[in-house]
């Protein structure tokens, strides 16, 4: 029976073995694939993928040559599951490996929820700024922000895939329809040439005089991609004109229409938050007479109205803090000390991995002890 | 064997050891003032260490072999470099290897490999220009000639440093030059409040001021290593000052510090090889510093011994008797021979136990620090694992395994040591001891059990390939490697998930995909197909014997290879001249995996009354 066959198959050890040694080529090549692609690009098309694909420079076309991560733990984790459903049969002795098998299967469920619920995102602070929001540094947004109203702005953000995606964007906040006339995951910005450049694509403000060039997407982990778009702005009315919009630009521009003011823009994209934190002191610690750092640290202040919460917390290296379901680490610094970057995670999931790796070292411990005693015994005798 | 053997073996070692501690017969009190402490990049260290570690970076050995009879130490060496920097210009200690970087000074490769400073001092200009032309080229995309020439560079810069450490190194004479700051000084500060306030000034007072002002700034910039250290009542241990501080200092207080005096004794005595007068500065800097800073200088002086000692030289000199014995004793067919081995081996295993102790010491921190400290940790826990399995089967298996790589761990430690001083401090997210002592210690642990499966594997096939293995002995090593494997597997597994935990505590993500967290998990999906194989029964003895070679590539890729691609968080070691012995020893590991598949029968008689 076809069935039974499946059965077989998914119950095998070969095919553990199978999986663990495409585990081994995969995570192999995607080690080395990092020196020139960059390590965020292999985790979406080596780990956090179902299949690796070679694709010849300059081809239109792609070939799998792999299964990816995805796919192995899905394959393992059936594997796992059919065996112990079907095949083992509990006894003491086994009991390492029972405990050993439930807690892969916990990481590898873990590190699926993990991948699909955690949220990266930085917070820059400067001496003495408070903020209530947390950017995303890998992705930006397109903002248009109606700044009539004398008590607040209205914000409306457009996520950065739309801007790939969509042709046209129709928002119901917005009187007019945006139109991407074209978009640039990474770019450079440059002053036009009068004469020897093309004729401007942009027709309003900054976009007469810069022009942005399509550049491939960063590799390294310290660089970002400076996102671009030109974008038509049309009233049901009139097109009033193409602006060149930048994560690269400094500043918004400004437009009016029917007596509104709005502010045009692309930015990191950005997380709220209901309390806020503002950055009291940042220190940068060397060891004397060298410039080797021995410690970074950030005093922060912890402002939520909700829990009438409002207190002083000091973020240093190995010592993040943990607040409403984020963690806020120390990661970096900019502008002479002056700047402070906080690094904040939502991993719903954290705690998973400590549970999963408590029960496979138990596990293995428990195992190899029954093995060891039982040799020992074997010796004796 | 005779009873009296292993005593004689244990007393002759000792008496080694002590002989390697004998003072040196010198005109100088060399070792007096190698003892005193300093502080240099970021810990206090004695002198010695500034020396052999500063030689080290130079001239790529601990000492100097000034004429074909005579070789100085290098504390020896640091001295002139310190009190007579005219003769040290003159010496050839300088190594150079690459031809570009000879070429770029119109030298041509010949056997002499070392040069000396004056042979440079016309090109200086031109090596700096070609490093800063280098300088702003990631690490990994320099070319060789980058690489030299910025190797040069650095080279020379420690070594202006270390010349003008005690000293502008143009001093004719340093306690009469600053008796005469002393002197001049007040009336100078004198001249500079007057022209400060707009009133007449002694201009001859003034301009001498400055010029000792600036003479001891620029020493206080340049000076290599702390000497002064903070006063005893100081809340921080580590305020310590440089020559040039201490003597800018003297405006301040209105006095010449007196460790800057005695100091400046050391080097006019050094300079006239007036003995006396050095032994009487050396002493009386070290009753001062017992004084102020006593916990410091027990623990410096304790390195001074460590450093005379060499301990891990010695057990690689006694690893490589006991590996040369007990090959002996299978090939005699002798128990005794293999007991002796087996004495030796529990020494060198005792010296390299002390030596790591020792750093440990040192440095207030757990055993693995750095890829130097974790070559000498790896080297000792396959050892140790080596010894038990030895004490249980006694056939010479399990320590020849330990003689082996207690040798080839040391002396890769010994190669990665040429890069200064394997003490270095901790940067920012490493200066944790929990982490260091649990994440660190354990994935270390799982790389030398994965390298004694291994190495346990590669006896299996030199002896079979040889006709020197029963089916026996074959049976019991085929053991060996399955009970290393899962103690590898349990190690690396639990050292790995560790690292993720630390990874969720200081970045904020458990797993990373980063280049040496990849590494570990090879290691532990290896360890695991190949035990899944072998409870498959897709595999049998030979099997699980190649795999648990191919272990060893994959061991060494994760511990050095990973740490070569220069991505990630991890990188923190660049390192492109062990590429070579790298590749080198993943060729040998596959020949040997090839070589298994050379079925030679198994040996009818046993090859040694030894094994059980």
């Amino acid at each position: 029976m076809l069935i039974d066959r499946i059965f077989k198959i998914f119950t095998s050890l070969k095919l553990t073995v199978i999986c663990l040694g495409f585990g081994i080529v995969l995570v192999f090549v995607g080690t080395l694939a990092q020196v020139h692609m960059g390590i965020h690009a292999v985790q979406e098309e080596y780990f956090g993928a179902f299949l690796v694909y070679w694709k010849p420079a300059g081809a239109n076309w792609k070939i799998p040559v792999l299964p990816g991560g995805y796919l192995l733990g899905i394959i393992l984790l059936l594997n796992l599951l059919a065996a112990h459903i079907f095949r083992f049969q509990w006894a003491w002795k086994k009991s390492g490996i029972f405990l050993t098998h439930l807690g892969v299967l916990l990481l590898i469920v873990g590190g699926f929820l993990s991948g699909l619920l955690s949220v990266e995102s930085q917070m820059p602070l400067d001496m003495g700024q408070t903020k209530n929001y947390s950017e995303d540094p890998l992705a930006v947004e397109l903002v248009l922000v109606d700044t009539s109203h004398p008590d607040y702005d209205e914000v409306v953000a457009i996520p950065q895939h739309f801007l790939g995606s969509e042709k046209n964007i129709q928002h119901p906040r917005l009187p007019f329809r945006l139109n991407i006339e074209k978009y640039y995951p990474n770019s450079k910005l440059a002053m036009r040439q009068p004469g020897t450049d093309a004729a401007a694509a942009a027709t309003q403000d900054i976009g007469i005089n810069v022009q942005a060039t399509e550049i491939p997407r960063a590799t390294q982990v310290n660089q970002q991609d400076i996102v671009s778009a030109l974008v038509e702005i049309v009233t049901p009315e009139k097109s009033l004109g193409t602006w060149l919009v930048s994560s690269g630009l400094g500043k918004d521009q400004i437009f009016s229409t029917e007596g509104k003011t709005w502010h045009i823009g692309i930015r990191q994209a950005r997380y709220y938050k209901p309390y806020s934190i503002q950055l009291l002191n940042f220190s940068h610690d060397l060891y004397p007479g060298t410039d080797i750092p021995k410690n970074f640290s950030s005093r922060v202040r912890v402002v939520n109205p909700s829990f009438k919460e409002d207190r002083e917390v000091l973020i240093y290296m190995n010592h993040p803090l943990r607040y409403a379901g984020e963690t806020y680490y120390q990661a970096s610094f900019a502008n002479n000390d002056k700047t402070s970057i906080l690094q904040v995670m939502r991993n719903p999931g954290w705690l998973t991995p400590y549970f999963a790796c408590s029960l496979v070292g138990l596990g293995l411990l428990v195992q190899f002890s029954i093995h060891l005693t039982s040799f020992i015994r074997r010796r004796k005798a | 064997m005779r009873k009296w053997l292993p005593w004689l073996l244990w007393a002759g070692c000792a008496l080694w050891l002590a002989s390697s501690m004998r003072e040196h017969r010198g005109p100088l009190d060399i070792e007096g003032a190698g003892r005193l402490p300093v502080l240099a990049g970021g810990r206090v260290k004695p002198m010695d260490t500034v020396a052999r570690t500063s030689l080290l970076i130079l001239h790529g050995k601990q000492s100097l072999e000034i004429s074909k009879t005579e070789t100085v130490s290098a504390m020896e060496w640091l001295l002139e470099v310190m009190a007579k920097p005219g003769d040290s210009n003159a010496r050839r200690f300088l190594r150079i290897d690459n031809p570009d970087v000879l070429g770029l000074m119109g030298l041509q490769q010949t056997r002499e490999k070392y040069f000396s400073f004056e042979q440079l001092k016309p090109h200086i200009e031109e090596i700096e220009r070609q490093a800063k032309l280098a300088d702003p080229v990631e690490s990994g995309q320099r070319s060789l000639f980058q690489t030299n020439i910025l190797k040069l560079y650095n080279q020379l810069h420690l070594y202006q440093r270390l010349k003008n450490t005690l000293q502008v190194e143009d001093s004719p004479d340093l306690p009469s030059e600053i008796a005469l700051y002393e002197k001049s000084a007040p009336a100078g500060m004198q001249a500079v409040r007057e022209r400060e306030a707009g009133r007449k000034f002694d201009e001859k007072d003034f301009g001498l001021f400055l010029e000792f002002a600036d003479r001891y700034r620029y020493l206080s910039q340049t000076s290599y290593a702390m000497v002064i250290p903070p006063p005893q009542s100081s809340t921080k241990p580590l305020e310590w000052m440089n020559m040039g501080e201490g003597l800018l200092r003297t405006v301040n207080t209105g006095h010449l510090d007196s460790t800057v005096a005695l100091y400046a004794d050391l080097v006019a005595a050094h300079r006239n090889s007036d003995n006396t007068r050095f032994k009487q500065a050396t002493t009386q800097l070290r009753s001062q510093f017992r004084a102020a800073i006593p916990h410091e200088l027990s623990r410096t002086d304790f390195e001074f011994s460590f450093n005379r000692l060499q301990p891990f030289y010695k057990s690689m000199v006694l690893y490589v008797a006991a590996f040369v014995l007990i090959l002996f004793s299978w090939l005699v067919d002798s128990k005794g021979l293999n007991r002796i081995a087996f004495h030796l081996l529990l020494i060198a295993l005792v010296i390299h136990t002390f030596g790591l102790v020792a750093r440990m010491y040192i440095q207030g921190r757990p055993p693995v620090t750095n890829l130097y400290s974790s070559a000498i940790f790896v080297g000792w826990g396959a050892v140790v694992l080596g010894m038990i399995l030895e004490k249980i089967h006694r056939n010479g298996i399990g320590a020849i395994t330990a003689a082996t790589l207690g040798f080839l761990t040391l002396l890769v430690a010994h190669n990665l040591a040429a890069d200064g001083d394997t003490m270095e401090m901790l940067r920012a997210v490493l200066d944790t001891n929990y982490w260091l002592a649990t994440h660190v210690v354990v994935v270390t642990l799982g790389y030398a059990s994965t390298f004694l499966a291994g190495f346990l594997a590669l006896v299996y096939i030199i002896r079979r390939f040889f006709h020197r293995l029963d089916e026996r002995t074959a049976q019991s090593l085929g053991g060996m490697v399955y009970g290393i494997l899962c103690f590898a597997t349990l190690f690396s597994f639990v050292g790995t998930v560790l690292g993720g935990i630390w990874a969720d505590q200081s970045w904020g993500r458990f797993w990373g995909w980063d280049p040496k967290e990849n590494g570990a998990l090879i290691i532990v999906l290896w360890n695991a197909l190949t035990l899944h194989a072998r409870w498959g029964g897709m595999i049998r003895e030979r099997g699980l014997i190649v795999m648990a070679v191919f272990g060893n590539i994959v061991t060494s890729f994760s511990w050095f290879g990973v740490n070569m691609l220069g991505v990630g968080l991890h990188s923190y070691g660049f390192i492109d001249k062990a590429f070579y012995w790298l590749a080198l020893f993943v060729l040998s590991q596959l020949a040997m995996m090839a070589l298994a598949f050379y079925t030679a029968p198994l040996a009818q008689k046993r090859p040694s009354r030894g094994a059980a």
